[in-house]
């Protein structure tokens, strides 16, 4: 359905904002990089950290605390919802359509290189590890709030960020956002940073776009280590439900 | 004579059971008023980035209006949906609908003498009613501080009765739609993914994702002829004058007749239902 929108909104400009590059089919390998991400993180992750707040509420925390394993490890990884796996590969097809269209295109074809093929998956994998931390740090908070059914609202309404081209942020105010949501949640990292390597030649990359990509990595590895942080001392405040 | 005397006080102990069917709800709701106003605040953050993507599309487009709308008048519709849907959206309605006749609860309205959809229906009337009631306050405060995206202001009265009417419409054909689709757990028992189906549809179709007027003529054909508009898109259009003022009584004559067709299928499905239904266990 989200395809009907943009094919309609492509019939009437060419590109989404001026001079951005996003045009139709660029766009469409950015949507289907957030496919990807989403369906990644809605398969292996989603699911546990609704457990793992249902966990906390019901006291049965105690069972995954118990065992010699890394508590977060556990908690983590034991489920996996496979009915969302479909949306990877509508988002593969829509990445190889896309990119197809992309390279046989008359004018100015894309040529895809060999780095932009490699770093691709690599920052994939990053976005989905941000994903992951915002997840169990949001998921975390059901310690002190006893319960927490908001979770998935609260998801839904940061990752609505992340859906679109960070450069259509970077106009008036949109720039305090832009900030926000890059350096201190860095959502707008997630698919921005792979969709426009795969997208766009890297030759047009500009220097500010190659900071943010190494920015993105360091982004990664430090929203793991704070979703780690909140998650250990969600642990130490964590005090049983049952008798 | 007799039965006259009989039914006297028949129908004014149905007026008290909904009368209180209807407060105690609204006491049940009033308990998370907090979370509640939050929650609505929380809503319109969709909206900037809505309000950001519309702007970077007319941008790259060089125009200054796209079909009806304008740059603001974008945004206005938006918010104008946002209302729209206050009224026709019915979260949990259907999967509640198809939990009890799952697990078996349908049969309190067997026994007791209440109504499953007219109770159904006092419910979410108290839900909304409440919903409105705290939400009055962040609503005004964002349509108060954009008020700057209504280029035309305020319609004329007789355009502003007909979109309090389209609302109140669209709230009782957003119930009926979703009531029908609930009922058919009788047959299916798992609706989930009928309900996956209904709500994608009705994202697109309904004017909630983005403005009917902005489809080709083929497809606007086609979605006119379908009672989605009346959830999302028609409230908005009357508002903004998008519709011409002597087709919108026309319009709301059709949406009557649609909301007319569900009160009959729900019923229907509801009787058939009932007579299909075996409860077992205690």
């Amino acid at each position: 359905m989200n395809i009907g929108f943009y094919l309609i909104v492509f019939q009437y400009t060419d590109s989404i904002g001026k001079g951005t590059g996003w045009g139709r089919d660029e766009f469409f390998v950015f949507l289907a990089t957030t496919w990807i991400i989403n369906s990644l993180v809605q398969t292996f992750f989603m699911p546990n950290a609704q457990q793992f707040s249902e966990l906390i509420r019901s006291g049965n925390l105690d069972f995954a605390l118990l065992k010699p394993i890394d508590t977060q490890f556990v908690i983590s990884f034991p489920r996996v919802d496979w009915a969302a796996l479909s949306n990877l590969f509508m988002g593969i097809i829509l990445l190889s359509y896309s990119l197809y269209q992309l390279t046989t295109r008359i004018e100015s074809p894309l040529v895809l290189d060999w780095r932009a093929i490699l770093m691709y998956p690599f920052y994939i994998a990053c976005g989905t590890i941000i994903m992951y931390s915002v997840m169990i740090t949001l998921a975390s908070t059901s310690v002190w709030l006893g319960r927490n059914q908001t979770l998935y609202n609260f998801w839904f309404y940061i990752t609505n960020f992340s859906r679109y081209p960070m450069e259509i942020y970077q106009v008036g105010w949109g720039i305090a956002l832009w900030a926000f949501f890059t350096f201190l949640i860095p959502v707008l990292l997630v698919v921005n940073i792979p969709a426009r390597i795969m997208a766009r030649p890297l030759n047009t990359m500009t220097s500010q776009m190659w900071q943010l990509a190494s920015f993105a990595v360091l982004a990664t590895l430090l929203c793991f280590l704070f979703s780690r942080r909140v998650f250990v001392r969600a642990l130490k405040s964590y005090r049983s439900a049952s008798s | 004579m007799a039965t006259v005397t009989s039914h006297q006080p028949y129908h004014g102990s149905r007026f008290k059971t909904w009368w209180t069917i209807l407060k105690i709800s609204l006491e049940e709701r009033f308990v998370y008023r907090g979370d509640f106003a939050l929650g609505t605040l929380m809503r319109f953050l969709p909206i900037i980035t809505q309000v950001f993507l519309w702007y970077a599309i007319f941008a790259a487009s060089g125009k200054s209006q796209i079909e009806a709308y304008t740059k603001k008048g974008v945004v206005a519709y938006f918010m104008l949906t946002m209302i729209s849907r206050a009224f026709s959206s019915m979260p949990g309605l259907c999967s509640g609908i198809a939990l009890q006749v799952r697990d078996g609860e349908i049969k309190k309205y067997l026994i007791q003498p209440i109504d499953l959809i007219g109770f159904l229906l006092l419910t979410r009337v108290a839900h909304k009613l409440c919903y409105y009631v705290i939400a009055l306050i962040p609503f005004a405060f964002v349509f108060f501080f954009c008020r700057g995206f209504f280029e035309s202001g305020w319609p004329e009265a007789s355009i502003l009765c007909a979109y309090f009417l389209s609302l109140v419409m669209g709230f009782l054909l957003g119930f009926f739609i979703e009531a029908s689709l609930g009922l058919v757990s009788f047959w299916f028992l798992e609706v989930t993914s009928l309900v996956f189906v209904y709500n994608l549809l009705n994202f697109f179709l309904s004017g909630h994702m983005f403005p009917l007027d902005l489809l080709p003529d083929w497809a606007s054909q086609f979605v006119n002829l379908l009672p989605f508009q009346y959830l999302a898109y028609y409230p908005a259009a009357i508002f903004l004058g998008t519709i011409p003022p002597d087709q919108v009584w026309m319009g709301l004559a059709v949406e009557a007749c649609w909301l007319t067709v569900f009160i009959i299928i729900a019923r229907v499905m509801l009787n058939r239902g009932i007579h299909r239904y075996s409860g077992f266990g205690g």
